[in-house]
């Protein structure tokens, strides 16, 4: 008994301590807590609020009733997506685009950070980077307006340049095979550029001793490339494609909804989940099916993402993320 | 210096061959449209889009400075991306400076919790419900800033920009008397401007290129962005393709095109003018916080 009551008494002196030392940290750095507090109450409002919104998905919502009121169904809602046709087509179709882009959108920006490290001349340097990075800073709005100028039936460029060559035009709005090249084409447009600025950096980290060395040893530009500077860039690329692989549920929805937007003939290739969700919510007003839909990437998309780090840590430790 | 083989001259040469093809393939759909929107109408139907124009004219841009809606909408997206930076830049900094210091106990726990939004979120529908139903922040100019205020990312890049700082700076300072908010703003930002512009810049940039927030909750003319301008302009040019497409006949006699091109101009404008003398300091800033992150 004596010793239930000491015990007692050693954990709420404990606990008074530990409240103790709460108060006396926000007495100690009040102003610092102070100034991350906005931070903190819009990321409370505007991202973690809308994780208990995610309740939608087992409801049959109704926003008369709203969260409170609508009715529980469990995982009905879940059930009538796993079973539609639709989703085999967009998970499929955001996978592969994803998949694509992180592959060739990578190869790409190696390939620049590599060249712009290799030449000479500053001038030709600053001015062939200025130019590739300028795509990142225009919006996908702007991008779609720019690319029906070059795929245009009867005006495009492209086809104005087959005609050229004695080919038929292409009517490329209207035929779904040619888009996930064309969408690829547009990803290293827009981002490449820009994705070399990191593996620049890293190239720049390089000592410069391991260069002049092997270029006493007679080591010509290629195979510097090819056995230094491209083993080196490996952990940046580890990481970064882990980065972008914990991102493959997630379409880019920005890009494809203002390219693709509405037009039915190039869903078979085109449609992701993001513009699925986005029309289940606006067109069709199935907010519990958007929502279930929405939950089942969100969840996949946090799998992946612990998966691929403790991946990382197990086979290259500098590569994991947290 | 060692003398280059013929062969490490080859290959240089080809690199800067390699980058000024896709140079070229990333600056002339821009040159594309600029030209085309600089010509007639009449040019674009006998001859198609050519990448300079055959006919010039600025009719395309009389017409739209004739009218308000594009002057309406400038001022929307100056507004956004004025106050949306200027807040944005306040609150991100807010948060990193605490969170770059030792000193702060919590700090972890209060890493976490902005780290954990990258990884998980509660989808489009939630945030919809919450904004436009439970907010009412539909149709209003400040959905297009409150919601974007922080950018963990952004945050996260700035923090280690601070935590670069030596600690030490600050300490003498509160020794001196003088309190942790005071110290932000007056010895620890002045000193961390390259940082600032850069992720100023960035956020300048996201908010200058909303438009799928527009999209969502802006159904109001008067609050149109530009980017959404744009995006309306390109939608109906999508659907006339589309009903011909599928062989229908349609009337839409669009004597537009070379407008929705000066538009597109218009909305790009400023981004292209400023970015020579911006580019240095993304440039820069990123390189820091890519090699400290």
């Amino acid at each position: 008994m004596s010793e239930m009551n000491a015990l007692s008494e050693t954990v709420s002196s404990g606990k008074r301590r530990e409240r103790f030392a709460f108060f006396k940290e926000i007495r100690k750095n009040g102003k610092l807590y102070l100034l991350t507090l906005p931070g903190i109450l819009l990321i409370l409002v505007f991202a973690y609020l809308p994780m208990g919104g995610i309740v939608i998905a087992f409801q049959d919502f109704n926003v008369m009733e709203g969260i409170a009121g609508s009715e529980f169904v469990g995982l009905r809602n879940f059930e009538f997506f796993v079973q539609s046709p639709d989703m085999l087509r967009i998970a499929g179709n955001t996978l592969y685009l994803n998949a694509l882009f992180i592959v060739f959108s990578t190869l790409a920006a190696i390939s620049i950070a590599v060249m712009l490290t290799e030449i000479g001349g500053r001038w030709f340097k600053r001015i062939a980077q200025s130019l590739v990075i300028l795509p990142h800073f225009v919006s996908w709005t702007v991008v779609a307006m720019l690319l029906s100028v070059l795929l245009n039936t009867e005006a495009g460029l492209i086809n104005q340049l087959l005609a050229a060559f004695g080919v038929d035009a292409v009517q490329f709005y209207s035929d779904p095979d040619k888009w996930p090249l064309i969408l690829v084409l547009v990803k290293i447009w827009q981002g490449a550029g820009f994705g070399s600025i990191v593996y620049l950096a890293t190239i720049a980290g390089i000592n410069p001793d391991i260069y002049e060395a092997a270029s006493i040893d007679g080591a010509s530009r290629w195979q510097k490339i090819r056995f230094i500077t491209l083993p080196l860039l490996k952990t940046t690329v580890i990481l970064l494609t882990l980065l972008a692989m914990g991102g493959i549920f997630y379409g880019d929805f920005g890009m494809i909804y203002a390219i693709v937007g509405l037009n039915v003939l190039l869903y078979p290739t085109t449609d992701v989940i993001d513009t699925y969700v986005y029309r289940a919510l606006m067109e069709l007003g199935d907010l519990s099916m958007a929502a279930a839909v929405g939950f089942f990437q969100s969840v996949l998309g946090f799998i992946l993402v612990i998966t691929v780090n403790w991946l990382a840590r197990r086979f290259s430790p500098d590569s994991a993320i947290f | 210096m060692i003398k280059e083989s013929l062969a490490d001259r080859l290959l240089k040469g080809a690199f800067a061959g390699c980058l000024t093809l896709f140079a070229v393939y990333c600056i002339l759909p821009f040159v594309a449209v600029i030209g085309n929107s600089l010509t007639t109408e009449r040019s674009i139907r006998l001859h198609g889009f050519t990448l300079f124009p055959r006919e010039w004219t600025t009719l395309a841009y009389q017409f739209i400075f004739s009218d308000s809606t594009i002057f309406r909408a400038y001022g929307v997206t100056i507004f956004v991306t004025v106050v949306g930076t200027a807040l944005a830049m306040l609150a991100t900094c807010a948060l990193a400076y605490p969170l770059s210091l030792r000193a702060l106990k919590y700090r972890n726990a209060i890493n976490f919790y902005v780290y954990f939004t990258m990884l998980f979120n509660g989808g489009l529908v939630a945030s919809y419900l919450l904004i436009a139903k439970y907010l009412g922040m539909k149709d209003t100019i400040w959905v297009l800033i409150i919601p974007a205020l922080i950018n963990p990312w952004n945050m996260f890049l700035l923090r280690n920009f601070f935590k670069s700082i030596d600690e030490s700076l600050a300490e003498s300072a509160k020794i001196d008397g003088a309190d942790d908010i005071y110290i932000m703003f007056r010895i620890i930002l002045p000193i961390s401007l390259p940082a600032l512009s850069t992720i100023g810049l960035f956020y300048a940039i996201a908010f200058w290129n909303k438009w799928f927030e527009a999209l969502l909750y802006i159904s109001d003319e008067r609050l149109y962005p530009l980017q959404y301008l744009i995006q309306r302009i390109m939608s109906n040019l999508q659907f006339a393709e589309q009903l011909q497409a599928k062989g229908l006949f349609v009337d839409i006699e669009t004597p537009t095109l070379t407008v929705n091109l000066a538009t597109t101009v218009v909305t790009i404008g400023p981004i292209i003018f400023l970015y020579p003398f911006l580019q240095k300091y993304f440039v820069k800033g990123l390189m820091v916080g890519a090699v400290k992150g």
